[in-house]
C-alpha cells in the first residue's frame, strides 16, 4: 500500500513551514545540547593514575579579536602540553578548557560561572578584553578561583579606580596579570612620542571602552606633563568603519600624530583614512593595534607606531624556545600579542600547583582552588617574556615595553625600556 | 570652518551609501509593509558575493575592469538571499499578524550574520577588500578617494535607472498599482507575488551596489557591517518618507551630512563642548529624525501611504 508522494499539492504546502520551523528548532536544541554534554563529563577525574587539572581558558575566538584570541588560546593549551610532557608536576595532567566570550562581558560572566562550576578548574587564563575582566572578576574571586591576564592592561583592574589620586587599593584577591597597567603603557608611549620621535602636538581619539580610554588618558596625562600638546580630542564608536569626518577635524588641528586608544578593527580604517585626507602623519596605539590584522586592514599603516607589553618575543633567548615549540605543535594560527604573556600565565599556574602539591607532601590536596591561590605569591620563574612574579596587587613585576614601527609593512621594534612612570 | 567643504563631502559619500540602503527599506515597506530588518545583512551578502567574485578572478586583473563584475557578483548573491527569503521567510507568513514578519527578519537577520561568519573562509574578522590604487582628488577644497567618488556616482546613476524602471515600464506601473492597493491591483490582473518578489529583488541589488562602494571606500567587509547600516538606512528611509524611493536617498543624504557636521561642528558651538565628536553622531542623527517626524510625520517627502486597516 504505497501512498503517492505529493498526491495533491496542499498538505506539502500546509505542512512546508512547519517543517522548516521543526528544523530550525531541531538544530537549535542538537547545539545547545551538545554544549551541554561536552563539559558535564566530570567523571574521568583520574587518568592514568594521574589527576587531572583544568586550566580554563577565556579569550575572544570569534569575532574582530579573534586573532589575538586564538593565539591566547593556542599559547595556553602549549603551556599546559609541555608541563604534561615535561612532567613538571608529578601525578598531575594539565587540560585546558578554551571558552569564546566574544568580546562580550556578558559572555565573558557566563563562561566565568562555567568555569566556577567544574571543581576540576583551579585557574583561569584571560580574558583579552579589560572590560570582560570587570564582569569575571567579582564571580570568580567569589569562588577563590586564580585568574590570571595575560592582556588586561586596564590599571583600575588591580589598584582600583583611586590610582591616579594614589590611593592603590587591590581590587580582588584573585585577579593577576602577566600585562603592565595602561598607566605605564599610555606614560612610555607618550614619553616615546615625545623624547624619542620628536612630536609636540598630537590628536587624542579614543573608543570609549575600557582599554581604550584608560589607554588616552594615561598617555594625556604624561604627555602634557612632558610638555607636549594634545591639541584636540574625539571619540569614536568601535564599531564604525568610516572616520572621514574626524580625520578631517585631525587635519585642521595640525596635529603631527594622532594616539588612538582602541583595537585594531577600527584602528586600521582610522588610520588608512587620516593618510587618504592627505595628512601623512602618524598613528599611534598600544597593544591592542599590535597585530599583523592592523596591517592587513590599513593599506597606509606605514610609519604607524605601536606600543606592547615586554620584550619583542621574537628578541628573547627565552622565547626561542616558545616560537620553536609554538611552530612545531602545528598551530594554525598565529601566536600574535599576547602568545608570551599567555604562555607565562599558564605556567604561573602550572608552578602554583607545583608548589601546592609539594607543600601537601607531593599528593594533590583535595581544596586545590585554595591552594593555588594562596601558591600564587611564592610563584617565581623565567619565563618567555622574562622574569614573571606578582606584586601586592597582582600585577606583574615586569614593566618592560617595547615601541614598535611599521616598516616595510611589518612591526619592527624599535626600542625597549623597563618603564616607571614619573609621579 | 574652512574644512566645511571636506565635511560635507564626507556626509555625502556616507549618505549616498544610507540612501542606496534605504531604498530596499522603503520599496519593501512601500509594497507589503514590511519593516524588513534583514535588509542590513542582505547588504552585507551583497559585499561578500563581490569579495568572492574579486578573489575568484585571476592575479593580475585590473581592479576597474573586475569592478563591473563584482558589482555584478554582489547583485547575484543579495538577489538570490532577498529572493529565497521572500519565498521561504516572508510570503508563508504574509496574511500572518503584522509582527509575525517582522520577528522573521530580525531572526533571518541573526542568521545571515552566523552563516556568512561561519562558513565564509577567513570573515570571523573584517575581511580586507580590494581598494583602487589612486591618490584623492580634489573637487571645490574637498579631497575624495577613488572609493567616495564611486559611491557619488553610483548613488544618482542608480536613482535614475530606478525612476525610469517604476515610471516607464509595466512592471514599475504595477508597482506603484500594487503599493496603493494590493487586491484592486490583483483584481486587474496584476500578478503580485511577482511584483513583490521584484521589490525585493530591486533592494538587493541596490543593497549590493552600497556594499561594493563601502568595501572600495573603508577597504573591508565584516559579517557585522549591515547591523549598524541597516539601522541607520531604515532611518534614513523614514526621515525621508518610508514608501518614497526618492525620499530614501533624500533621507540619506540628509542623515549623512547631519552626522559629519555634528562630527565636525558641534563641538564648536558654545556650551555643546561635551557632545561633540565621533561619538556624539549618532544620538544628533536621531534627534534630527525625532525633530522631522514631530513637524512632518510622513517625513521629508511623505508618501501618502493608502490605509489600510
Amino acid at each position: 500500500m504505497s501512498r503517492k508522494p505529493r498526491q495533491g499539492k496542499d498538505p506539502f504546502v500546509r505542512h512546508r513551514s512547519l517543517l522548516i520551523l521543526t528544523t530550525v528548532l531541531t538544530t537549535g536544541a542538537l547545539t545547545l545540547t551538545a554544549c551541554g554534554s561536552r563539559d558535564d563529563k566530570g567523571g574521568d577525574g583520574d587518568k592514568g593514575g594521574k589527576t587531572k587539572v583544568v586550566i580554563g581558558v577565556d579569550s575572544p575566538t570569534s569575532g574582530d579579536l579573534s586573532a589575538l584570541g586564538l593565539g591566547i588560546r593556542n599559547s595556553a593549551d602549549l603551556a599546559a602540553k609541555t608541563a604534561n610532557k615535561n612532567n613538571t608536576v608529578p601525578g598531575v595532567e594539565f587540560v585546558t578548557q578554551p571558552l569564546d566570550d566574544q568580546g562580550q562581558p556578558n559572555v565573558g560572566q557566563q563562561n566565568a560561572a562555567k568555569f566556577i562550576s567544574d571543581k576540576d578548574v583551579i585557574g583561569v587564563v584571560g580574558p583579552l578584553n579589560s572590560s570582560v575582566s570587570q564582569s569575571m572578576q567579582k564571580p570568580l574571586n567569589d569562588a577563590k578561583l586564580t585568574q590570571i591576564s595575560p592582556a588586561n592592561t586596564g590599571t583600575e583592574l588591580t589598584q582600583g579606580d583611586g590610582w591616579k589620586t594614589g590611593d592603590k587599593k587591590r581590587q580582588f584577591a584573585t585577579f593577576f596579570r602577566t600585562a603592565t597597567t595602561d598607566q605605564v603603557q599610555g606614560a612610555f608611549a607618550a614619553k616615546y612620542l615625545k623624547e624619542t620621535a620628536k612630536i609636540d602636538q598630537v590628536y587624542l581619539i579614543d573608543d570609549q571602552k575600557t582599554y581604550g580610554a584608560g589607554l588616552a588618558a594615561s598617555f594625556k596625562d604624561q604627555f602634557t606633563k612632558l610638555g607636549g600638546k594634545v591639541v584636540g580630542t574625539d571619540h569614536v564608536n568601535p564599531d564604525d568603519r568610516d572616520f572621514n569626518a574626524v580625520v578631517t577635524k585631525v587635519k585642521s588641528s595640525g596635529a603631527k600624530a594622532v594616539y588612538y586608544g582602541g583595537e585594531y578593527p577600527a584602528a586600521g580604517p582610522l588610520s588608512q583614512q587620516l593618510k587618504d585626507s592627505g595628512n601623512k602623519i602618524p598613528l599611534m596605539g598600544g597593544d591592542g593595534i599590535y597585530s599583523a590584522d592592523f596591517l592587513k586592514l590599513n593599506k597606509k599603516a606605514e610609519g604607524d607606531l605601536a606600543t606592547s607589553v615586554g620584550k619583542p618575543v621574537e628578541s628573547l633567548d627565552s622565547a626561542k624556545k616558545f616560537i620553536a615549540d609554538y611552530k612545531s605543535a602545528g598551530y594554525k594560527e598565529a601566536y600574535e600579542a599576547y602568545g608570551g604573556g599567555t604562555y607565562d600565565a599558564a605556567w604561573s599556574i602550572v608552578e602554583a600547583v607545583k608548589i601546592a602539591v609539594a607543600d601537601n607532601g607531593g599528593k594533590v590536596p583535595s581544596d586545590l582552588r585554595t591552594k593555588v591561590l594562596g601558591a600564587m605569591s611564592k610563584v617565581k620563574f623565567d619565563g618567555v617574556t622574562g622574569p614573571v612574579s606578582y606584586d601586592e596587587f597582582g600585577d606583574t613585576t615586569n614593566t618592560m615595553m617595547t615601541a614598535y614601527q611599521v616598516e616595510g609593512g611589518a612591526w619592527k621594534p624599535k626600542f625597549s625600556e623597563a618603564y616607571k612612570p614619573q609621579s | 570652518m574652512h574644512e566645511l567643504p571636506q565635511q560635507l563631502a564626507n556626509g555625502l559619500i556616507l549618505g549616498a551609501m544610507y540612501g542606496l540602503i534605504a531604498i530596499g527599506y522603503t520599496m519593501v515597506y512601500g509594497i507589503v509593509q514590511l519593516i524588513n530588518f534583514a535588509h542590513g545583512e542582505i547588504f552585507m551578502v551583497g559585499g561578500f558575493g563581490a569579495l568572492t567574485v574579486y578573489l575568484i578572478l585571476p592575479a593580475g586583473f585590473s581592479l576597474g575592469a573586475a569592478i563591473p563584475l563584482m558589482i555584478l557578483g554582489g547583485i547575484v548573491v543579495s538577489v538570490a538571499v532577498a529572493t529565497a527569503a521572500e519565498r521561504f521567510a516572508y510570503r508563508p507568513l504574509r496574511s500572518a499578524p503584522r509582527l509575525a514578519p517582522l520577528i522573521t527578519a530580525i531572526g533571518l537577520s541573526i542568521v545571515l550574520q552566523q552563516l556568512v561568519w561561519q562558513f565564509y573562509p577567513d570573515a570571523k574578522k573584517d575581511h580586507p577588500f580590494p581598494q583602487f590604487k589612486g591618490e584623492a582628488i580634489s573637487l571645490f577644497g574637498a579631497n575624495i578617494q577613488p572609493g567616495g567618488i564611486f559611491l557619488l556616482i553610483a548613488a544618482p546613476v542608480s536613482m535614475i535607472i530606478l525612476g525610469f524602471f517604476v515610471n516607464k515600464t509595466r512592471t514599475g506601473r504595477g508597482m506603484q498599482a500594487t503599493a496603493q492597493d494590493p487586491d484592486t491591483a490583483k483584481l486587474m490582473g496584476i500578478n503580485t507575488d511577482r511584483i513583490i518578489v521584484t521589490a525585493f529583488a530591486i533592494g538587493a541589488a541596490f543593497a549590493a551596489v552600497a556594499a561594493v562602494g563601502y568595501g572600495l571606500h573603508n577597504g573591508q567587509v565584516g559579517f557585522r557591517m549591515g547591523f549598524i547600516l541597516g539601522l541607520k538606512a531604515f532611518t534614513a528611509a523614514v526621515l525621508g518618507g518610508i514608501g518614497n524611493i526618492y525620499g530614501a536617498m533624500l533621507g540619506g543624504l540628509v542623515l549623512g551630512v547631519a552626522e559629519a557636521l555634528a562630527t565636525g561642528y558641534m563641538a564648536d558651538v558654545p556650551g555643546m563642548e561635551l557632545f561633540g565628536g565621533g561619538s556624539w553622531k549618532d544620538v544628533w542623527a536621531f534627534a534630527l529624525l525625532i525633530i522631522v517626524l514631530l513637524v512632518r510625520p510622513q517625513g521629508l517627502l511623505g508618501e501618502r501611504v493608502a490605509d489600510r486597516a
